[in-house]
């Protein structure tokens, strides 16, 4: 029997291994140094924060893996021998594989600034960060302050947590506003104010110069770059994005760039190897992607895709429309489609922008200039039906379609003001336009 | 507002505190006047006798420090009481014992047995020759013969003693937990007594302060709104620590009292015995009101809370005030002053199988003797159970009722909110829940059948009394079991009491009779869902952790599947505490498939991926 090895037991891999085993008999092991079970990584954030407990983030109970003949193996994999088809454990073991899939995910980036190796310096990806965060702070008594490196989905996260349990936090972003390498302007604006409406200290476009050291080798306080300022604190979380967990594969035969190579396929140079979820990296970016997506859903297509191609359904990794979904302390955003922020928008992408007077709600709508075509939204606080937006897309709808339809697409709970109305009036407003609001329609909602 | 809100906690506790200590407080002193209070309803024998009885034993006026002691005397005095009054009742309208040697003697010649109504008439006076003659006539019917002088005897002592007792019935005083309770209450003399309105500002009041300072207090320090789910797995009281483990215990403790023991929570009864007032003037409060009062005020208290901690979702918003609602209103209000115009206090939201009461003799009766407006209410009970309840499911899901309507769903929709997250999502729950909540439906309707029966032989034909049996089943006695088992120790002891071990679902979930048939109904035939966003779960387990019913409702998330679930009750916590916009409760056409088939590929993946799928097969 066909022996398929998968080094990761992140999204990526457990999403290969469950589709590997609905559509075949081969035998599946996952080797995971972090954690014997699969957990989900996005949910690491509630249990600092006392939502709910590790076991609560387990999306599968302890028998699903041997009722499914899925074998877990805990061991930190030093080496790949692609010749003779062996894996190499950092304890000496070894594990033969007819077919290798790596997903190993990411590790935070540290871009060597002095101090960053120090005790109470930390990232928040793996389990391990989780513990060390709950030694260093476990309260705002042992934590005075906590500093966060880096404005991007994970710092707010960690800014987030940290306030739950009322330690002051400070947060450097290198941005001149909030995340706006990704969003509009005036998205990227209400979450500054939003941030600072939590009483975080949000500093924007500032750098980390270093960290310094008590006599213990504990952080101290930091510098920062621009004015010079040291701040005291006791924990510094770096959350300047990440990058591809692969340093293990070094030595190996396996093409690396940033991450590990992979074709359409998701095939590496070496066959009967592939890699899938945040750590491959497609030669050519698909679309507007990029060529590394550190993304939850990628990783899970990646994982869908590639069962196939093992079980004998050879299938190219073709994802469709991009959507993504975050949330920003109390507001909720989710995409779909490309909406580009200040950086990287290309000339014919035009936006429309509407925002609630007084409440943290804004939509932005992206179109082409001159046809007219959708193109992609973001919604802060406003929940959309992603069937909705996918078919339209699928589609190639005009803005003026969707923004007619856009009651269908509202996902809200029940009761909730709805705000389709005035949305469409300011847009007729802005581009002399007439479009009526249609009703929401069960039977258009069911056909997207 | 820090202080305020500790303040707020310290006061909460010194009211719990008050309110336990009022159990161990007061005196009991049986007064003639306590006992005409308590038994007042019934004739001036009873009075009368019972206080004789009392006197005589020194327990009249005397003082007693516990209602323990206390009601060890007086269960005493209801054996002296009973025995007393049988043998009274014998002389004058029974057969007494002097009377019933001499027939056995006139009916036994040299060892035969020959008993005619000629044997009556030689001993008895011509009263009580017809009473006895009609009872025992078939004693010397043809074909009956009587091998010894014992059976005769037997069967005639037995013949008497039925007949004396249903003379004597009035008169006696059953020492069970009603007049148990009934002559404690009464007869509380002291503190409290004295200062009933008070004790009431000290328990109720300060508890209502106390708790609205803590929970008020909140919505300053932290007035972003929000999900705030902050340290709940930290906390002691809400992750089954000691503070959750004592919650437990005084619940458990208040439900068994209440429900089997309620003589020894008197004092509280009379604590609310000033707002009864407001009802009838000078009247003393039950166990039930005394329930109904500290339900809503729970209800409400918590109710508050559940409006500050979830007014960013209107959905919770409009929720809660209906619970709120229809507690107060329906379960309360209407229970308190429908009897005021002479009609049946009952409470007109609560449908059958959950109302198991619906179709007993007393219930039936009660709707039948209250005119035209009785019997539409009876009417409307029936309308509701088989009509109204499973067209609603059909349309809203079994949320409409469970947590929009109902009592215990209401309270455990705030009071219990705190511990949602504590029910079991493993599968094996699952299992056992489907084991359980099936079974007590079929012994509801079994119960009811059986006692239905027998109430309509008994209105039908009031002399059908004694003979209450229906396929095998006494009637009374199913009834019984059923209100001890399910009526009390599940829905009460365990369905409220273990809130902060099992959660605060645990008898809507496992138990329910009327969950269980909304729930067969919302499964196969209903336009509810909860749909699922396409790709966007992350699988973070929110929703599964804070479901109350315990449904892993990520499993299905994060396949891109609908929810369609027979115990979900539309709480709508899953989609408000998902972080990514995933999960809305909806109503919307049923076609089979659409409401919860699961796709093969979740939303976002290659469309190509998908079409290959269609074509595979």
């Amino acid at each position: 029997m066909e022996h398929i090895v998968i080094i990761g037991n992140g999204i990526s891999g457990v999403t290969a291994a469950r589709h590997i085993r609905k559509l075949s008999d081969k035998r599946i092991t996952i080797i995971s140094a972090e954690t014997e079970y699969f957990f989900s990584r996005t949910a690491l954030m509630y249990v600092y924060m006392g939502h709910m407990k590790i076991e609560h983030t387990q999306p599968y109970e302890n028998w699903f893996w041997r009722k499914n003949r899925i074998e877990l193996k805990k061991g930190f994999v030093k080496q790949v021998k692609d010749a003779s088809k062996e894996l190499v454990f950092a304890s000496g073991e070894t594990m033969k594989y007819d077919k290798l899939i790596i997903a190993t995910g990411s590790k935070p980036n540290k871009f060597g600034w002095p101090g960053q190796d120090l005790d109470g310096v930390m990232g928040m990806y793996h389990k391990q960060d989780l513990e060390n965060l709950e030694k260093y702070a476990p309260n705002n008594k042992v934590c005075k302050r906590a500093v966060i490196v880096g404005g991007g989905l994970i710092g707010i996260e960690l800014a987030e947590m940290l306030q739950s349990r009322d330690i002051p936090v400070t947060f450097l972003v290198r941005e001149t506003s909030f995340w706006n390498g990704v969003l509009p302007a005036g998205e990227s604006a209400m979450i500054n104010e939003h941030i600072k409406e939590h009483h975080i200290d949000l500093r924007l476009g500032v750098n980390l110069q270093e960290i310094k050291a008590d006599e213990h080798g504990k952080v101290k306080s930091i510098i920062i770059k621009e004015t010079g300022e040291e701040i005291e604190c006791t924990v510094v979380g770096l959350t300047a994005g990440v990058s591809p967990n692969i340093d293990f594969l070094k030595d190996s035969n396996i093409e690396l760039g940033r991450g590990v190579k992979v074709n359409r396929r998701l095939e590496t140079n070496v066959k009967d190897i592939y890699a899938i979820g945040d750590c491959a990296e497609q030669h050519e970016a698909i679309g507007n992607r990029r060529p590394i997506e550190a993304v939850w859903y990628t990783g899970r297509m990646m994982g869908e895709t590639l069962a196939q191609t093992i079980c004998g359904n050879p299938r190219d990794y073709n994802p469709g429309h991009w959507f993504n979904s975050a949330k920003f302390l109390d507001i909720e955003y989710q995409t779909y489609g490309w909406v580009f922020g200040e950086r990287g928008r290309p000339a014919y992408e035009q936006h429309f922008h509407w925002k609630h007077p007084d409440k943290h709600i804004c939509i932005t709508v992206a179109f082409h200039k001159e046809t007219k075509e959708f193109l992609g939204i973001n919604t802060f606080g406003i929940r959309m039906r992603h069937h909705a937006f996918d078919k339209w897309l699928n589609e190639k709808r005009s803005v003026e379609y969707v923004l007619e339809h856009l009651a269908d697409a509202n996902f809200d709970p029940e009761f909730y003001k709805l705000h389709e109305k005035t949305i469409v009036a300011q847009f007729n407003q802005e581009n002399n336009t007439n479009i009526q609001l249609k009703k929401k329609s069960w039977k258009r909602i069911f056909s997207y | 507002m820090k202080f305020i809100r500790i303040a707020g906690l310290y006061i909460f506790i010194a009211s719990v505190v008050v309110f336990s200590a009022t159990v161990f407080m007061g005196t009991y002193t049986l007064s003639e006047a306590s006992i005409k209070g308590s038994f007042g309803g019934k004739d001036v024998r009873v009075t009368e006798t019972f206080a004789a009885v009392a006197k005589e034993n020194g327990v009249l006026d005397k003082t007693y420090n516990s209602q323990f002691t206390f009601m060890n005397d007086v269960v005493g005095l209801f054996h002296k009481h009973n025995k007393r009054v049988s043998e009274a009742v014998a002389e004058e309208t029974g057969i007494s014992t002097s009377e019933t040697d001499k027939i056995i003697v006139a009916a036994s010649k040299s060892g035969k047995v020959a008993y005619t109504k000629e044997v009556l008439q030689s001993v008895l006076p011509e009263a009580k020759v017809k009473m006895l003659d009609g009872a025992t006539n078939w004693m010397y019917s043809p074909g009956k013969t009587y091998d010894s002088v014992d059976a005769f005897k037997n069967d005639l002592t037995n013949k008497i003693n039925e007949i004396n007792r249903s003379q004597a019935g009035n008169y006696l005083l059953y020492d069970n937990k009603y007049s148990r309770f009934d002559i404690t209450e009464r007869a509380a003399t002291g503190i409290i007594s004295d200062n009933k309105v008070l004790f009431l500002f000290l328990t109720f009041g300060l508890g209502i302060i106390g708790s609205l300072m803590f929970i008020i207090a909140g919505l300053f320090l932290k007035p972003i709104p929000g999900i705030k789910n902050n340290g709940i797995y930290l906390n002691n009281a809400t992750n089954r620590g000691w503070v959750g483990i004592a919650a437990f215990g005084f619940l458990v403790a208040f439900y068994v009292l209440l429900y089997f023991h309620p003589y020894i929570i008197a004092n509280w009864t009379n604590i609310v015995d000033p707002l009864k007032g407001f009802f009838i003037e000078g009247a003393s409060a039950s166990q039930w009101f005394l329930y109904g009062i500290l339900y809503c005020v729970s209800m409400i208290v918590m109710g508050i809370r559940m409006f500050i901690k979830y007014r960013h979702n209107q959905y919770q918003v409009v929720r809660t005030a209906s619970v709120l609602f229809f507690q107060i209103i329906f379960a309360f209000l209407l229970v308190e002053i429908l009897p005021l115009f002479d009609l049946p206090g009952v409470d007109l939201k609560n449908a059958w199988p959950l109302d198991y009461n619906f179709l007993t003799d007393w219930n039936v009766k009660n709707y039948l003797a209250a005119g035209h407006l009785g019997k539409f209410m009876f009417f409307w009970g029936i309308i509701l159970s088989i009509i109204i309840v499973p067209t609603l499911v059909y349309f809203y899901g079994k949320r409409w009722y469970c947590s929009w309507v109902c009592g215990c769903g209401g309270l455990a929709e705030t009071l219990g909110d705190p511990y949602r997250q504590l029910s079991d999502k493993r599968l094996i729950a699952w299992r056992i829940e489907r084991w359980t909540i099936y079974p007590t439906l079929i012994f509801a309707i079994i119960m009811t059948v059986v006692v239905g029966y027998n109430t309509y032989n008994i209105i039908n034909d009031p002399a059908n009394i004694g003979n209450s049996t229906f396929l095998g089943i006494n009637a009374y006695k199913i009834n019984e079991w059923y209100g001890f088992l399910i009526g009390s120790i599940f829905a009460g002891v365990i369905g409220t009491g273990f809130y902060p071990i099992l959660g605060n679902r645990s008898w809507c979930r496992f138990g329910c009779p009327l969950a269980a048939y909304m729930g067969i109904v919302q499964r196969f035939k209903s336009r509810f869902r909860i749909t699922t966003n396409g790709g966007q779960c992350i699988s973070c387990g929110n929703c599964s952790t804070y479901c109350e019913q315990g449904i892993d409702v990520r499993s299905y998330a994060q396949k891109g599947q609908n929810i369609v679930r027979s115990s979900c009750v539309g709480c709508g916590i899953c989609s408000a505490v998902c972080p990514r916009g995933v999960l809305k409760l909806e109503n919307g056409p049923d076609d089979g498939a659409t409401r919860h088939e699961i796709p093969e590929v979740i939303l976002g993946n290659d469309v190509n991926l998908f079409e290959m799928l269609e074509e595979n097969k």
